[in-house]
């Protein structure tokens, strides 16, 4: 190996790195606001890509029949819910009919774009519409009525909501795999590195989205009230933040931020229905290095996880997912050793 | 006993039944699946923890025994415990790494070390890659030929009927208990001398060699094995039977196998029917299941039968029963505990600040304050729960701060909690055997084979001593949780009282009781104290400090206001403005 195949496998790694952290931040995200260990992050990213290339073909994505159901039930539930607590048919009504609409106006806005062949930036933003809003339904369908369970019985519902989320990702999308065209063509060279515009845009994207977080949760009073459901859910509730909506606007972050992924990815691969489980547990293993509670570990976790995927690829390619998965034992045990003990919980 | 014998009988019974083949064939499968979701039970349902690992482990045992009698020849009852040796230690390498860390670690590890294990084999020339390894003998008893029907189903049921009966006989033993406890926070186990680290890691690598059998198993029954069927996917699907059948019952494990397996063969038709292509779509029906289940029936399928089953009381058969060994008890007046200068800062904060006091062998000292004043703090200190900040803690001479507290237990140290902590689903007896933990021996081993009795009755004879000594004897057959706030109060001194200890520390032991009961409680810690126990109390009731106390130790703040009688405190204007305020 000479200087200028390493500089291509590090960019290589810093560009694949750069998705999963993304998905990291996600993770983190959600797992600090709702203790859910979120494993169907991954599915959303297929969903994002998937999306698109219906889109770019002209089809209606089978995403939005799906996001069309999803708002249904959900807004039963939310009816039945409402109706039960309040002891009043109309404010069940009411409450559905805001769960309702919007995901509905977003599915028929994509379903009539799909003939109207619009630019490829606005079927990106519509793709990434369409999936950001299956967070909250997901959320309000899945996990909300168990919010205070245990991490663990989250974490189990988590893989159920994985496993129907494949097996609709496969129903809706089929088994064949898409590959998107590229944002942007250009390419610029410096030496023996050619950055693509691809590569370039995943790099502005990431970085971005980062720092929009990152001001979200610390400037904003949004973003704190988020991160004092993520401290005290009791607390939170006592000080007027419904956890419910916190719960909901996380889940359409964390949706949104997959589905962003997607569309970076999805030019530099081909993405099949249930390709992003491995990518969702890459930036998940990026998570875990950064013990799952802090932003900045895990962007370095996530660069670090795809440095050792592309330089594993090169030297044993067959072996790279072994590679970066057994990389999660010594990362586990380090952070172990740093830690001591666990804490009680109450 | 009976009700087991019946059960073994029953599988040869079923073997000779006229089933159609197909059945036999299903049942065997369903044996197999079942024994790895037993781990489950164990490791999800009764410690708390859980693992998408389970098929990975399978798929050692499988892999193990197919390279060894296919490449060497062995004999597949060598490579079974060649098997079941490679399984115990990368489970014991896995949990050593995860378990140390809280709860949500364990699942995390494991699906990363499923996917890499799957990778793994799927890319090895040496296992045939994703073809996997084929031509596999089936297993044999000399020439008998035990092949994949009657004979195989009768081994296979046999093995999951021995792994039922051992896990019930562990479950209820001093190791059992202890991983019973683990479910509920370690600080409670800990206090009782209860190594629950250990413990985790011992339920973890239960679980795994458990699915390592399965594996050499399923490897001689399907003469074939590929990666698929350990990868992460499968490994979820033992966790999904596990929690549909009831991850809290042995037997869910068995009724959740069953039941996913057929609807999984039935659905693998159905769905591509429906749909009119094929592909795996009834991922789709277990994922809703699953959240379903969670939702509406988290106990699972058999919570539904064991509603109906009647809950016996325990034999009483211990009461010919030796008595454990007592330790060695310090003679009056002599220095038992010496608190010297402690002091814990939570960052800018010293919630105790320099803490001196002493208590000599056979007082009751009572430590008391306005709310705030770092009393459960001090407590936690002494007890080993918190670290110091500075300062030390002897205890008959030795230093004991920096010991965990399972250490400071076991030199005669025993304690309750603020905030009661038991296993709410075990008897009060059971909870309170738990208390005498540190003075039995037997281990997880002689709990399986059912050769502790001895100890066993020995620890409930202890255990109904001390509630009979508590004065809530009559209560011990009850769950610990349906017990009044106040007996779980006492069922926690008994507790502690097992452990046999010089010095019992007692935090806000009269909170919740009623008149009556504080007097009984009065009387019991006199009564121990005239028995050479030792007593440190944490109270707020002033009654009762007053009446029982020989020396009071005020704080307020964080320091130390004064130590005296309970007459010089009562009498104390310090004390008053303290706990009343002053006039300006």
């Amino acid at each position: 190996m000479d200087f200028s195949i390493a500089s291509i496998l590090m960019l290589d790694g810093f560009t694949n790195g750069a998705v999963y952290a993304l998905l990291g931040l996600a993770t983190v995200l959600v797992f600090t606001v709702t203790r859910v260990i979120f494993i169907p992050q991954g599915e959303f990213v297929a969903y994002g890509a998937l999306t698109l290339a219906m889109l770019q073909a002209g089809k209606v994505p089978g995403t939005v029949w799906l996001l069309m159901i999803l708002a249904t039930v959900a807004s039963l539930m939310e009816c039945w819910s409402r109706w039960h607590h309040d002891h009043n048919l109309l404010s069940g009504i009411k409450a559905a009919l805001r769960m309702w609409i919007p995901p509905m106006l977003i599915a028929l806005l994509t379903w009539w774009s799909a003939t109207q062949n619009f630019s490829m930036l606005i079927q990106a933003l519509l793709s990434v519409a369409v999936v950001a809003t299956f967070g909250p339904l997901v959320y309000r369908i899945a996990y909300q009525s168990l919010e205070s369970a245990t991490p663990l019985v989250l974490l189990i519902v988590s893989v159920g909501v994985h496993f129907a989320m494949t097996g609709f990702g496969l129903l809706v999308f089929g088994a064949e795999g898409f590959r998107n065209p590229s944002f942007l063509d250009q390419s610029w060279s410096f030496g023996p590195l050619t950055i693509s515009g691809q590569v370039f845009i995943i790099f502005l994207i990431a970085l971005i989205m980062i720092l929009v977080l990152w001001l979200f949760f610390e400037r904003t009073l949004f973003g704190k009230a988020l991160r004092a459901t993520a401290v005290n859910r009791t607390g939170a509730r006592l000080m007027g933040i419904s956890t419910h909506a916190a719960g909901q606007f996380t889940f359409l972050l964390a949706a949104g931020i997959g589905a962003v992924s997607g569309l970076l990815i999805g030019p530099t691969t081909t993405v099949f229905y249930d390709s992003g489980f491995l990518i969702g547990l890459k930036g998940f293993v990026a998570a875990v290095v950064a013990g799952l509670s802090s932003y900045p570990g895990a962007l370095i976790g996530a660069l670090f996880v795809g440095v050792v995927e592309s330089f594993g690829s090169f030297w044993a390619s067959a072996f790279k997912e072994v590679i970066v998965f057994t990389m999660i034992l010594p990362v586990l045990l380090w952070r172990s050793i740093r830690s001591g003990h666990s804490d009680e919980e109450h | 006993m009976r009700r087991w014998l019946l059960l073994f009988a029953l599988v040869p019974l079923v073997a000779v039944l006229p089933l159609p083949d197909y059945w036999i064939f299903q049942l065997n499968y369903i044996g197999l699946y079942a024994l790895t979701s037993m781990g489950l039970v164990l490791l999800t349902g009764v410690s708390g923890l859980t693992s998408f690992g389970q098929a990975a482990f399978v798929g050692i045992g499988a892999y193990t025994t197919a390279w060894l009698t296919l490449n060497l020849g062995w004999s597949p009852w060598l490579t079974l415990w060649v098997g079941l040796g490679l399984t115990f230690i990368s489970a014991l390498v896995v949990g050593m790494i995860t378990l140390r860390m809280s709860g949500h670690y364990l699942p995390l590890a494991t699906i990363a070390w499923g996917l890499s294990l799957y990778y793994l084999m799927g890319n090895l020339d040496a296992l045939g890659k994703y073809y996997g390894l084929l031509g596999l003998q089936s297993l044999s008893i000399g020439s008998f030929d035990i092949g994949q029907g009657r004979p195989f189903f009768v081994l296979t049921w046999l093995i999951l009927l021995a792994a039922a009966l051992c896990m019930s006989q562990l479950l209820d033993s001093r190791a059992g208990r202890a991983i019973r406890s683990l479910k509920n926070g370690t600080q409670m186990a800990e206090a009782m001398g209860i190594n629950t680290f250990r413990y985790k890691v011992t339920a973890f690598v239960m679980a795994a060699l458990l699915a390592s059998v399965a594996g050499w198993l399923l490897a001689h029954f399907q003469r074939t094995v590929n990666p698929s069927a350990f990868g992460l996917k499968m490994g979820i699907e033992y966790l999904f039977m596990a929690v549909v059948g009831g991850v809290g019952y042995i037997w869910g494990a068995v009724v959740g196998a069953g039941l996913i397996k057929l609807m999984d063969d039935y659905l693998q038709v159905l769905l591509p029917k429906l749909i009119g292509t094929s592909g795996s779509y009834e991922v789709i029906v277990f994922g809703v299941v699953l959240v379903l289940v969670l939702k509406y029936m988290p106990d699972g399928l058999w919570s539904l039968v064991s509603r109906y089953m009647p809950r016996r009381d325990r034999k009483v058969d211990w009461a010919d029963a030796d008595h454990l060994p007592e330790t060695h008890k310090p003679q009056r007046g002599e220095l038992l505990l010496d608190v010297q200068d402690v002091r814990k800062q939570f960052g800018g904060l010293v919630a105790v600040n320099d803490i001196r006091f002493q208590i000599k062998a056979g007082e009751i000292v009572g430590l008391i304050g306005p709310n705030g004043a770092g009393k459960s703090t001090t407590f936690n200190l002494i007890t080993g729960v918190l670290p110091l900040t500075s300062g030390a803690v002897k205890f008959r001479g030795d230093t004991i701060s920096g010991l965990p507290s399972r250490e400071i237990l076991r030199k005669g140290m025993a304690r309750t909690f603020q905030h009661v902590k038991m296993i709410p689903d075990m008897t009060v007896l059971e909870n309170v055997a738990m208390g005498g933990y540190s003075r039995g021996h037997t281990g997880v081993l002689s709990g399986m084979l059912g050769t502790n009795r001895k100890e066993e009755q020995r620890l409930f004879k202890l255990a109904q001593q001390q509630l009979e000594r508590i004065g809530i004897g009559h209560t011990m057959h009850e769950q610990a949780g349906n017990l009044a706030m106040g007996q779980q109060r006492l069922m926690e001194i008994a507790r502690a009282l097992c452990a046999d200890p010089a010095l019992l520390l007692l935090d806000e032991p009269a909170a919740g009781l009623r008149h009556k009961e504080k007097q009984g409680l009065a009387d019991v810690l006199r009564q121990l104290q005239s028995e050479g126990v030792s007593i440190l109390l944490v109270e707020h009731d002033m009654d009762l400090v007053m009446q029982v106390c020989d020396k009071l130790v005020v704080m307020e703040f964080g320091t130390l206001l004064l130590e005296g009688t309970p007459k010089e405190i009562q009498e104390s204007p310090v004390v008053r403005a303290a706990y009343l305020g002053t006039e300006h």
